[in-house]
């Protein structure tokens, strides 16, 4: 919403500066988004007189002025204007000076040999409007040497607020005016009604033909003006106009955007000679079309109000007029139309057709009901001023809307929500300044909201107003009070093992990395993903276009775009969601990360002390556990399965689950196939943890450790080789060596694989180291003899393999 | 006695010849071994006079005594020869780098250390942390908030929607974190005070706006919390996230559906450099919106707006990072580029917490 400054002094009688209304606009929840001033843009442009002005020597349609700038010496300006006249009183631009409408800073140029030292300028030039034909013409007694600014009036700061949509009053310098009145910032002006005498009635019918959902158009108020004489309006309406950026066109059309603007009340002209047979509003009908005063094209359908005629459609409902039916300098008799819109089918309309107007602005905002006759009122009040002509009777088709809102009001309720001490005397002025009914004169009153404020719904609503314009700066501050005397802890299991699992994994050397919840459909799929219920209906790209099932595509993809900017060797993690559906509980926790190139744990690349090997299952394998580790799992009661996802290498990946049925993760190098389907390169090695599959932490009644109980007794060491098949995974030999005697075995080592010579084709050594810890008395020799067989046995027996001879 | 003398002399001059610990050896056997020049020597005493023995006696004890303290004296200074000679071989060049630690390389994402930021804040002042899924039903993520029908943000261009089921439900990503309000407020008995970070979305994409970002909300309800805690909430937290003496704040009304009254709030900065700085000059920027929860809205959830009443704030996590450690581009946080990673990101054992502070 943009005014100027001298337009708002027109409904506020203030004496406060600009600052001062600026600082109070926005302390009122009017923003002020921006402040300019032409002045500052065209303060060096001074009015200047043509001495003469004669034929330039080489060139036909150029002149040669001597100018009189009001100082100094009179200057020699070549000109191409046609109306660059000897007498001429115009607008001159010094050599220095900027002229925004050309974009150059002008300096001392010659134009076919002829020296030229400043220039006349046009008011396109100045960006005025769009007048171009001419340099600027003023009147003969325009003083020479003042500042054009000074003498046009042009020093008018326009002020743009930024206006919140429940305040659909504000979209009127009028309503504007009121809420800075209500602060105290002056008097609020133009308030008297106009008044008619109407002589004849309108000879033009409108029905309103919308069936049951009379909603769309409850009103429309309408007026015959006849014997007018259309032409442009009066400057200082079309420098308003200018100021905030609209296009004068004539009088007639001005006079519904300077409504628009000045009261909040979009309305609309057609030429009453143009529209043929009765106005009728209706829904649109397939195939139907509109040229619109923009001069493009709508096609309209049954979800469209239009307003036609026996032609067709002659305006788009509250949003924009026909160019057809429109008024031009030809126009003699007017139809004014002042109506009302649904907010809702205005906005789905302007979005659908793809139209933004001051009138759907405000439609879709609200427009005042109660202020529909008198705006066409207003509007007549003008189009007669400035055209003549006479003004048939009112008409209204329909019903304005009698809304009647009463809330009852304890006044206590401003203390209670704000924490504002405020006097009921002073509440009462407030909102009675801001156009609010007030009644009572207890503790409750009955209030009642205007019409122009259709926002306002309950007492919150009515505290609001009471805050803004006595001053949210008002309220003193408070401290909450302190719910327990020493900080409870308040994270959930959840979000302690998310924290520690990513503190832990980037201690291990890895980055983390935020990448997008949504991924390209093909990288979903390959993950697992791609469900039709977990693809956006309107992805932003499609590359965005399916949930994530893993973290894994996005991770190896920016894997892949740090070794395009030429960093292979990187480490990354993230802990995020994942979609396995669209349910809340398929909404899962996930900790996943990814080494490239040699991106170990001791470090990449090259170095003296030794270069890293590429990355292996095993580096995937640690950072595992030590996430699992981190979040409270005792990473040694894990079972390793080798049923990971397809997409890692079938031969060189694993699950770590707590039961067959409880995954916690996965590991492994990722599968050749997967690089390709997502187009990247390895080497690549991946994990990925889920979260709240690990069992919450039990309740234990103390925090104790339990006693700590030194063995009095030596460990005693003793070494195994067995041959077994090579098919049989580490961890069933070691759990069977350490289930042999769970009294005296206290620690099972794998400290050698080989397999070659001196052992059978097909079979491997696997060599632990087992630790005794006897506790009653020291093992004799037979006593050590005893558990090794055991061991022997256990393992013969599990794994079918035999001690190496 | 010459004899002795020059014994001593021979023995004297083989010790310091010596010039390791097994030469030094030989010439001790040499001397005082079993059949060394000075045991036979001690040898003969036996069969000398009694007047000889009173004589030689001593001189012998004399020389073995000394010979013997002579090769200790020899043995220690070769020793400690040897040893330098050792280390000096043993030296290498300490300048040699290493390679950097792990812990000294990872990293953690600017948006989870200023989370854990803002819960070490928040968790002191008893607030929780609650959390819902990304995915939300159109009643959560707007009906129940108080979004009209007809509201522009449920629409297409604003909002991220999946496909209509069957029924005609359609669901869509969260637009705010604001969903978790309800869950809370229609699940746990108030008094309530929550934060609520999370990963939202909406149609938009530029230097300051993505289609996925992080928000964190606020939430208080019980009976008797009005504007002025809000303001008092608000300025306490900026302070001491900001980890500055001063903050001022202004708060603006305005407009959200959820809240009533509502308000922006701006943070009192200096603009005139490459980055904010907050807590001093002489501009204002907007940095959150809130108010007091909309009486709608806790009707929606079972809470009667004439006995609970409270506030709630939302606020963006990427933004109050980018404005506390000066990251210039909001699209730079999700592309993972470990350069920007390492430049911006946190080191793993700095852990924010009130007692040691937020950050280094």
């Amino acid at each position: 919403m943009k005014f100027t400054l001298s337009w708002l002094k027109d409904h506020l009688e203030t004496d406060a500066s600009l600052e001062e209304i600026l600082e109070r606009l926005t302390m009122i929840g009017l923003e002020v988004e921006e402040v300019t001033n032409p002045a500052d843009r065209l303060g060096s442009f001074r009015i200047a007189h043509v001495l003469e002005a004669v034929q330039h020597p080489n060139a036909d349609r150029l002149r040669v002025l001597k100018v009189d700038t009001g100082e100094g010496e009179p200057v020699q300006v070549v000109c191409g204007a046609p109306n660059a006249r000897t007498g001429l009183k115009g607008v001159f631009a010094k050599p220095g000076d900027y002229v925004p409408g050309l974009d150059v800073t002008l300096s001392v140029g010659k134009i076919r040999d002829v020296e030229s030292f400043g220039m006349m300028a046009s008011e396109r030039e100045l960006e005025l409007s769009d007048e171009h034909d001419g340099i600027i013409d003023l009147p003969e007694d325009a003083p020479v040497g003042v500042p054009y600014v000074q003498y046009a009036g042009l020093d008018d700061p326009v002020i743009e607020i930024g206006l919140t949509p429940n305040r659909p009053d504000c979209a009127g310098v009028h309503g504007i005016a009121r809420d800075l009145a209500a602060s105290g910032l002056g008097t609020l002006k133009n308030t008297e009604k106009t008044q008619f005498n109407a002589n004849f009635d309108a000879n033009v019918n409108v029905r309103i033909e919308l069936g049951e959902t009379t909603e769309d158009c409850p009103a429309f108020g309408y007026r015959v003006v006849r014997g007018v004489k259309n032409g442009p309006s009066p400057k200082w309406l079309q420098k308003r106009l200018v100021a905030i950026g609209l296009r004068p066109i004539n009088a007639l059309v001005d006079i519904t955007n300077y409504i628009t603007f000045d009261q909040g009340r979009p309305l609309h002209v057609f030429d009453a000679d143009k529209v043929s047979g009765d106005l009728v509003v209706r829904y649109g009908k397939q195939g139907e079309e509109l040229v619109g005063l923009d001069g493009k094209t709508y096609q309209v359908d049954e979800s469209v109000v239009v307003i036609a005629d026996d032609n067709g459609v002659e305006s788009l409902g509250g949003i924009m007029g026909g160019e057809v039916s429109g008024c031009d300098e030809n126009t003699t008799n007017v139809i004014i139309e002042s109506a009302l819109w649904n907010p809702l089918t205005i906005a789905r309309t302007g979005r659908k057709l793809g139209i933004s107007t001051d009138a759907r602005y405000r439609f879709e905002r609200g427009v005042d009901p109660t202020y529909t006759m008198e705006g066409l009122d207003l509007a007549t009040k003008l189009a007669v001023e400035f055209c003549g002509g006479e003004p048939s009777a009112p008409k209204l088709t329909g019903e304005i809307p009698q809304e009647e809102r009463m809330i009852d009001f304890p006044y206590s309720e401003v203390k209670r929500l704000s924490g504002l001490e405020v006097s009921h005397a002073e509440i009462k002025a407030v909102l009675t300044m801001l156009g609010f009914w007030v009644s009572g004169t207890g503790d409750v009153v009955k209030v009642s909201p205007p019409s122009w404020r259709p926002d306002v719904h309950g007492k919150a609503d009515l505290v609001e107003e009471v805050m803004r314009i006595v001053g949210i700066d008002k309220v003193p501050s408070a401290t909450l009070p302190r719910m327990e005397p020493v900080s409870q802890k308040v994270l959930t299991t959840s979000q302690i093992r998310r924290s520690n699992a990513r503190r832990a994994l980037a201690a291990r050397g890895l980055d983390e990395a935020v990448t997008w919840s949504f991924i390209p459909a093909a990288h979903a799929e390959v993950f697992g993903g791609g469900q039709p219920e977990l693809k956006l209906a309107n992805p932003i790209s499609a590359d965005m276009s399916d949930m994530r099932p893993s973290l894994l595509p996005g991770l190896l993809a920016a894997a892949q775009r740090n070794a395009d900017r030429g960093f292979p060797d990187v480490a990354l993690f993230e802990v995020g969601q994942v979609f396995l559906g669209d349910s809340e509980k398929d909404q899962k926790v996930m900790v996943s990360g990814v080494r490239r190139g040699t991106a170990v744990l001791d470090g990449a690349g090259r170095h003296w002390s030794g270069n890293s090997e590429a990355v292996h299952v095993f580096d995937a394998k640690a950072d595992a556990e030590a996430a699992l580790s981190a979040i409270g799992v005792a990473t040694d009661k894990l079972m390793v399965f080798t049923d990971a996802p397809s997409y890692y290498h079938p031969g060189r990946s694993g699950a770590l689950k707590m039961g067959p049925k409880n995954t916690l993760a996965y590991f492994g190098e990722i599968h050749p196939q997967t690089l390709e389907d997502l187009d990247i390169e390895g080497p690549l090695v991946a994990f990925e943890i889920f979260v709240d599959a690990a069992p919450e932490p039990k309740k234990k009644p103390t925090k104790s450790k339990g006693a700590f109980v030194a063995p009095d007794l030596m460990p005693v060491r003793r070494d195994y080789a067995f041959v077994v098949d090579k098919g049989v995974p580490v961890e069933k030999l070691l759990r069977a060596a350490r289930g042999a005697d769970k009294a005296l075995i206290v620690d099972v080592t794998l400290f050698d694989i080989y397999e070659g010579q001196g052992v059978p084709e097909g079979q491997r050594s696997l060599a632990i180291d087992v630790m005794l810890q006897p506790t009653k008395k020291t093992l004799t020799d037979e006593d050590i003899e005893a558990v090794s067989a055991k061991i022997v046995q256990a393992v013969a027996k599990s794994t079918g393999g035999a001690l190496r001879s | 006695m010459s004899d002795l003398q020059t014994l001593e002399a021979e023995i004297s001059a083989a010790i310091d010849a010596a010039t390791t610990e097994a030469a030094l050896e030989d010439v001790r056997v040499a001397a005082l071994g079993k059949k060394g020049s000075v045991s036979e020597k001690m040898k003969t005493l036996g069969k000398m006079s009694p007047e000889e023995r009173k004589e030689m006696g001593p001189a012998l004890n004399g020389l073995k005594t000394r010979v013997g303290d002579a090769i200790a004296a020899r043995k220690e200074v070769l020793k400690k020869e040897a040893l330098e000679a050792r280390l000096a071989s043993e030296t290498i060049d300490v300048t040699q780098p290493l390679r950097v630690a792990p812990a000294e390389s990872g990293r953690i994402h600017p948006v989870s250390q200023v989370t854990e930021e803002l819960t070490a804040i928040f968790s002191d002042m008893g607030f929780s942390v609650a959390e819902g899924p990304d995915i939300e039903t159109d009643e959560l993520n707007f009906t129940a908030l108080n979004f009209p029908e007809g509201h522009p943000a449920r629409e297409m261009h604003d909002t991220f929607f999946f496909n209509p089921k069957e029924d005609g439900e359609r669901l869509l990503l969260r637009t705010h974190t604001s969903p978790v309000q309800i869950r809370t407020m229609r699940n746990q008995e108030p008094p309530l005070r929550i934060i609520i970070p999370g990963r939202t979305y909406r149609c938009d994409s530029d230097q300051t706006h993505t289609p996925m970002f992080h928000q964190m909300e606020g939430l208080v309800i019980d009976k008797t919390t009005h504007i002025g805690h809000l303001k008092g909430t608000l300025e306490e937290f900026l302070k001491a996230f900001f980890e500055v003496e001063n903050v001022e704040l202004r708060f603006r009304p305005s407009f959200f559906p959820f809240t009533e009254p509502s308000m922006e709030v701006d943070v009192k900065c200096d603009r005139s450099g490459a980055e904010v700085k907050i807590g001093e000059g002489e501009d204002w920027m907007e940095i959150l919106g809130c108010g007091m929860v909309h009486p709608n809205v806790l009707r929606n959830c079972g809470l009667d707006p004439d006995v609970y009443q409270g506030f709630a704030w939302g606020m963006g996590i990427d933004r109050l990072a980018m404005l506390k450690y000066g990251m210039a581009d909001l699209r730079a946080f999700f592309d993972a580029d470990v350069r920007w990673l390492k430049h911006y990101g946190f080191r793993p054992l700095d852990m924010p917490s009130l007692m040691a502070g937020l950050s280094r």
